[in-house]
């Protein structure tokens, strides 16, 4: 299979086309900008269309009324630009839209600094705009895992009518990896027959997230919330890296689960039984990846680009059972492993004694 | 084998192009690659430089903290980045206008007068930066010199066909520079 | 017998929630006798805005979006790109349009975007009860203006079609009013022009329809009617203020 050296975002825009993506909207921010100059390169080719927005704010509203119509659609932005989608988001997921969002995060808050930064996860994972609602959040850490959740995120969304968030750092979307795009199995996935496409032929369709009645707000409410809870139960992803024997466990997701992973590597090459779980799924949080663990661990690690925010997902994932401690660098700052390793060291000096 | 390299310049040196040459080349070599540019305003004017790993193993970390291999296209990427180098890693050093001093002397220090190579050798100043990849190449065991043309092949020859030869002859200078003064 | 006036397909069966005397029922009512006249229930997608036209959607039979606030030519956008060969068009407020929402409007003319907007111009917030918008007349007395508007404190109206009129990728601007049988069929006429430019793909059409707000402006519909002759007409331009095909 023919292998490509591409950037990230070159990456993620290339998925999304072979995915069917055939309507891009965007406005132009660092570290993102490549995947919408991507798209306005590459859409023509095939049918597809590219705008660029006067806003991000118009970006997200466009994405509204062009997956309202049935089509595949996606922006991609970074930190200060997601925060301007976050009404559009909202009202996305309330009239239960299919639309691929990617956010190349970089530091913050305010205008931030350009450096690869985690951030954001709270925005991303816990709604972000107003209202109750869920993104499907996915995290990539490899180029080649870009291409591979950009695709399922397209199907992911359509299955769901949800709104999906592809969350990598600035890292990821700038670094080139080589990279292959697999034929895939196509998903069964339901016929939008709720779209706008005129009512030819059909009852009219209404696209509409206002009611007056709270009655009917409610019953609106109970529906989105038993089809987060029914991804919730569906949609978890993770990986464990040498958890088998492991006694402590590092928590980390994008870059910093690579960084994490070496980390793990050096502590077992000193005879430290400590493994790595990386969260796939930020939303759903892989909560189930930690139940099958929670007997053996005795601390937990989590390694974030961010004053931590991850951390209180693992310790309600934990349930607090066991320490659960943050290592962190901020601002565009990126740990090296061996700071890493001196973290878990100096958090869990129990677990370098016992080797 | 895992080199792990920091190539840095000028904007405009081609350090971006070098790096993205080697990747390609460990790639076609099915090796593991990554490459990692500076980005953002730093690309504007000002010193731009690229992490660049060429490995038999799996990359975890992709940030290059202590780069085995540094490659300094002017001065201060050399103050910058000569203290991170590892005990015994190799600096490539564009000696045709970093004057600087090399303060250490637990690390191999190669350097090519790349400028002048380029201009009289082969003609073409603005290649400086591809006779350096050549003269690397003969100090490092990752990838080859057909390892690198082959890179330039696909990289080079599929936009501008007629520069993939004078790439070449640049190379050769650079790795012939190394040789002839047994450096 | 020969029928002389029957209610149009292009509306359902669904009372208006408007007020007593507020224009926007015929406004409606325009609108979908020029989509039913057209033969476009079957290929038109109408998106709405936030304020008292946000339930527009319950009254005109066909598909329809709902956008937020001020974002309708956004979301218009997305739906005519998607599918360029269906009707859309937006209906909004002077607060959605000439506040909240005038990057979009703005930019949507700008894209040329082969769309219709339908602005009505009631000079006031309806929905949220009565606040300045910024279509306010200068010295109009508004919740939110209550010595009424003070330029120097709260600056001077926007006429949008003007503005509008401005941008190369108009190609129909018209600014109409509903305060009179006689203007009532003109601002139909203008209406109709704007969609057959849409069906034409000839760009972005604009039409401004005066309004009325009886219960904000605290008149009867009657005198509401007389203030906005007295008042508004003499603020804003009427008449086509573009047309690029007559160009």
């Amino acid at each position: 299979m023919k292998k490509y050296l591409l950037k990230g975002n070159e990456a993620i825009a290339e998925a999304a086309v072979r995915a069917g993506c055939r309507l891009f909207f965007g406005y132009p921010i660092t570290p993102s900008t490549e995947i919408i100059e991507y798209m306005a390169k590459h859409l023509p080719a095939v049918n597809g269309t590219f705008v660029q927005a006067e806003s991000e704010v118009s970006a997200i509203n466009m994405c509204f009324g062009a997956a309202g119509a049935g089509v595949r659609v996606m922006t991609a932005s970074s930190s200060p630009g997601i925060s301007l989608m976050q009404e559009g988001l909202s009202y996305i997921a309330a009239n239960e839209l299919p639309v691929v969002v990617v956010n190349i995060v970089r530091a913050g808050p305010g205008l931030g600094g350009l450096g690869p930064s985690q951030a954001d996860y709270f925005q991303a994972t816990k709604g972000g705009g107003h209202g109750d609602y869920r993104l499907i959040v996915l995290a990539p850490s490899t180029v080649q895992e870009l291409v591979n959740l950009t695709q399922d995120a397209f199907d992911l969304a359509d299955l769901y009518r949800n709104p999906v968030m592809i969350m990598a750092d600035g890292i990821l979307g700038q670094m080139m990896e080589p990279v292959v795009f697999q034929e895939r199995e196509t998903r069964q996935l339901p016929a939008k027959d709720w779209a706008t496409t005129g009512a030819e032929g059909r009852p009219r369709n209404t696209i509409t997230s206002y009611s007056l009645q709270n009655e009917i707000g409610e019953a609106n409410c109970l529906r989105w919330e038993a089809k987060y809870r029914s991804i919730a139960a569906a949609e978890q992803r993770w990986e464990q890296y040498m958890t088998d024997d492991a006694a402590y466990l590092m928590v980390a997701y994008g870059t910093t689960a690579r960084i994490a992973k070496a980390a793990v590597q050096m502590a077992r090459k000193e005879g430290i039984k400590v493994g790595l779980l990386r969260p796939i799924t930020l939303w759903p949080f892989p909560v189930d990846g930690f139940k099958s663990l929670q007997g053996q661990i005795k601390g937990y690690l989590s390694v974030e680009l961010s004053a931590g925010q991850m951390i209180e997902d693992v310790r309600l994932a934990t349930n607090c059972s066991a320490p659960v401690h943050l290592c962190n660098r901020q601002g565009g700052m990126v740990p090296a492993p061996e700071e890493v390793l001196e973290r878990f060291k100096e958090v869990f000096p129990a677990a370098a004694a016992a080797v | 084998m895992t080199e792990k390299m920091i190539i840095s310049g000028f904007g405009g040196q081609g350090v971006m192009f070098m790096g993205k040459i080697l990747a390609y080349a460990g790639m076609l070599t099915n090796k593991e690659v990554s490459w990692i540019p500076s980005y953002g305003p730093e690309m504007r004017g000002g010193t731009a430089n690229c992490s660049v790993i060429v490995s038999d193993e799996e990359i975890n970390c992709p940030v290059v903290n202590k780069p085995s291999l540094v490659v300094a296209m002017n001065g201060p990427s050399l103050e910058k980045f000569l203290p991170a180098l590892i005990p015994g890693g190799l600096l490539v050093v564009n000696s045709s206008i970093v004057k600087n001093d090399v303060t250490r002397d637990d690390v191999r220090v190669l350097k090519i007068p790349a400028q002048e190579l380029a201009a009289e050798k082969v003609g073409k100043a603005n290649l400086a930066n591809v006779v350096v990849l050549g003269a690397m190449l003969a100090k490092t065991d990752v990838l080859t010199l057909d390892d690198v043309v082959a890179a330039l092949k696909e990289v080079v020859a599929s936009k501008r066909p007629e520069m993939l030869a004078i790439n070449r002859q640049a190379l050769e200078v650079g790795m012939n520079y190394v040789k002839e003064n047994q450096l | 017998m020969k029928e002389v006036f029957k209610r149009t397909g292009a509306l359902t069966d669904a009372p208006f929630h408007y007020c007593p005397g507020c224009t926007h029922g015929i406004i409606h009512r325009l609108v979908a006798e020029n989509l039913e006249e057209l033969n476009l229930l079957g290929k038109a997608i109408g998106v709405t805005p936030v304020g008292c036209a946000g339930f527009c959607q319950q009254y005109f039979n066909i598909d329809m979006q709902g956008a937020a606030h001020g974002r309708a030519p956004a979301v218009a956008t997305g739906i005519k790109r998607a599918l360029p060969d269906r009707f859309v068009f937006t209906y909004q407020g002077d607060g959605d349009l000439a506040s909240i929402g005038i990057a979009e409007v703005m930019h949507a003319a700008a894209r040329g975007e082969n769309i219709t907007t339908i602005f009505v111009n009631n000079a006031i917030y309806g929905m949220t009860g009565g606040q300045m918008a910024p279509t306010t007349l200068p010295g109009q007395k508004t919740s939110t203006s209550p010595f009424g508007r003070e330029p120097s404190v709260a600056g001077y109206p926007l006429d949008m079609p003007k503005i509008i009129a401005q941008i190369q990728g108009a190609a129909y601007v018209a600014s109409v009013s509903v305060d009179s049988p006689k203007n009532v069929l003109q601002a139909k006429k203008a209406i109709r022009q704007a969609f057959e430019y849409q069906l034409a793909g000839r760009g972005f059409t604009f039409v401004s329809v005066l309004s009325t707000c009886p219960t904000n402006w605290g008149m009867s519909p009657v005198k509401a009617l007389e203030w906005l002759r007295e008042n508004m007409m003499k603020n804003y331009t009427l008449g086509v203020l573009k047309d690029a095909a007559a160009q």
